[in-house]
């Protein structure tokens, strides 16, 4: 903590600012709370008691396995379209001027400033339209469509910073395009694409309006959350999946975080 | 011989924007060549068409004979030291050097090899493990020179090489490229702004404006046969007598360009040319005075050196030089 600048800021400010941030995370704590009781029809407070159970039950429940095993193989594909045309689109825009630059440039981004829902029932039609049954696919496609942003907006930051006459170096120097991107673009982009994809994978894993609309049959881990929800039955299981999803997006958001802040110092110019 | 570089009548349009237009040149191997002129000229242009980074929009390059428009960079012996030295940040100071040879496929042995021999060639051995934003800016440069030779290039293109630097190194590091030059005998071709640079490394000059070259020559005759008024201007501020003067001094002449130092006051003898004026300002710049006179509406700047008597603002003197030193100039 760097707090020289000044005296410490006066009590009402405090409380406010403890006040706010109690707000948003006691509600997470309750979740993890109930992983741990042992009612399982209601959640009433405080809980009667305390077990490690659920765990168990968790663990042998098929139906969690499914969903968990779908959500992550969506996003692991989503994430790597959205990491390869992301990219592109990001060098594209950055490296070279061209007639509706601005405008690809505002298209890209647009995805993630519609409401989820807006996206949802924009593919579903479309999908329907084409003809294509919803599928595992057409969920991976609906997911791509705002993954490719957030890797996409963190490229494109990077590529500012690498020096264009670092590119025109390399040539100078006998590389080829290819070579030239191997040797000089990936490793000054590479912490930001990495930070891109993480983003993009915990977008995608939690992802259930777009999933909903874009889905046919299958559900990811938190449409199957949603069901659960619904059911008065080992609702403690819900928890635990709950517990697990927060630390899955949570520590891949928080490395992306400290990823691209380390990249402040990688990529500047020669001077 | 065939030259290093030749350019037949190359132009290089920006829509309308004529950045270079119309230039021939003829670099000898082996020469130290600079571009002068000031920012927007065309001689950066100049050189980047020489490295592959532009296409000429017409026009005929060779470089060492063989054609180069349509060649992409990596494919030329040119190699080039980049104005803010683009120096490969995520690499150490040897794979910096040895990155040429590297995407050549050269073993790590002799890459390493020769990169510790470039980085003792510029008078940074032992740098090799450190990280470019660990050097200082005279350093980075000579990384940057290392760099490009390494690859041994056929021509050596430095784009404004010594305008990050200050003046102390500045004056060393011109030094050194001569002689650095010499010892390699690669033809250098460098861009410039600063005429007392080019006066003072190349062997020729092509002095540039508006995408033209306005004079070609040594810098003994740029300096002191200007034949335009902007090279008169540019390259050390000659002045520049109209041609109401030059009749006046029984010179016909559209317009002829005097030197300062040329000019002496009030010591006139014999086959001397003399122009009387009246003192305006003066100022002191260590060797010499600065003095301005007016002649009839024209002002004449006078170098006089600090040991000869300086007349008051507003006295009536008489300016004299020799014939030879005024040189007719085609355009006014």
């Amino acid at each position: 903590m760097r707090s020289d600048r000044s005296a410490s800021a006066p009590l009402p400010l405090k409380i406010a600012a403890i006040g706010g941030l109690a707000f948003l995370h006691i509600p997470i704590l309750l979740i993890f709370l109930y992983a741990f009781t042992t009612e399982e029809k209601s959640y009433q407070f405080p809980p009667p008691g305390l077990t490690l159970q659920w765990f168990a039950v968790t663990w042998n429940r098929p139906d969690v396995w499914a969903a968990l095993a779908l959500s992550v193989k969506v996003a692991t594909i989503a994430t790597a379209i959205a990491l390869v045309l992301g990219t592109l689109c990001a060098a594209a825009v950055s490296q070279t001027r061209f007639f509706g630059r601005e405008t690809i440039s505002l298209l890209v981004i647009l995805p993630i400033a519609l409401p989820g829902i807006i996206t949802g029932i924009a593919l579903r039609s479309a999908f329907s339209m084409a003809d294509i049954p919803f599928s595992f696919w057409t969920i991976v496609l609906g997911h791509a469509t705002f993954c490719i942003v957030v890797v996409y907006n963190n490229a494109v930051a990077r590529f500012r910073r690498v020096s264009g006459s670092l590119i025109e170096a390399s040539m100078d120097l006998g590389a080829d395009g290819f070579q030239t991107f191997r040797h000089i673009i990936l490793p000054n982009i590479g912490t930001a694409l990495l930070a891109g994809g993480m983003l993009a994978f915990a977008l995608s894993f939690d992802e259930v309006i777009v999933t909903t609309f874009t889905g046919g049959q299958q559900s990811t881990l938190p449409i199957w959350m949603l069901e659960e929800l619904i059911r008065p039955r080992q609702r403690p299981v819900t928890n635990v999946v709950a517990m697990v999803v927060v630390l899955v997006t949570a520590l891949p958001i928080l490395a992306a975080y400290y990823l691209t802040r380390d990249g402040d110092q990688i990529a500047g110019g020669g001077k | 011989m065939t030259a290093a570089v030749l350019f037949q009548n190359v132009s290089r349009h920006f829509g309308a924007v004529k950045a270079v237009d119309a230039v021939d040149l003829e670099i000898a191997a082996g020469e130290f060549f600079a571009m002068l002129g000031p920012s927007g000229s065309g001689k950066t242009t100049c050189l980047r068409l020489m490295a592959g980074f532009e296409q000429p929009t017409h026009g005929h390059i060779e470089i060492f004979g063989e054609t180069a428009e349509g060649v992409p960079p990596y494919r030329r012996s040119v190699n080039t030291v980049f104005q803010d030295y683009a120096l490969f940040p995520h690499l150490s100071i040897l794979d910096n050097v040895a990155y040429g040879l590297m995407v050549k496929g050269a073993g790590k042995e002799e890459r390493r090899r020769a990169a510790e021999d470039a980085l003792a060639m510029v008078k940074l051995p032992g740098y090799g493990q450190r990280r470019p934003g660990q050097l200082s800016g005279g350093q980075r440069q000579r990384v940057a020179l290392a760099r490009a030779l390494v690859n041994k290039p056929k021509v050596l293109l430095l784009d404004e090489p010594l305008g990050a630097l200050d003046l102390k190194l500045r004056e060393q590091m011109q030094e050194e490229l001569k002689s650095l030059q010499k010892s390699l005998g690669i033809t250098f071709v460098f861009v410039t702004h600063d005429q007392g640079e080019a006066l003072s490394m190349a062997d020729r000059i092509a002095v540039f404006n508006e995408g033209r070259i306005q004079q070609l020559g040594t810098p003994e005759d740029i300096y002191k046969r200007p034949q335009t008024r902007f090279v008169a201007d540019f390259v050390g501020s000659s002045n520049v007598l109209s041609s109401a003067i030059c009749a006046k001094l029984g010179v016909p002449a559209k317009a002829a360009s005097l030197r300062p130092e040329a000019i002496a006051i009030g010591t006139s003898w014999a086959e001397q040319l003399t122009l009387p004026g009246k003192v305006i300002s003066r100022s002191f710049l260590g060797a010499v005075n600065r003095i301005t006179v007016d002649c009839d509406g024209e002002k004449i700047i006078v170098a006089s050196p600090a040991s000869m008597p300086v007349p008051e603002i507003g006295a009536d003197v008489e300016l004299a030089f020799s014939r030879n030193d005024l040189h007719l100039m085609e355009d006014a």
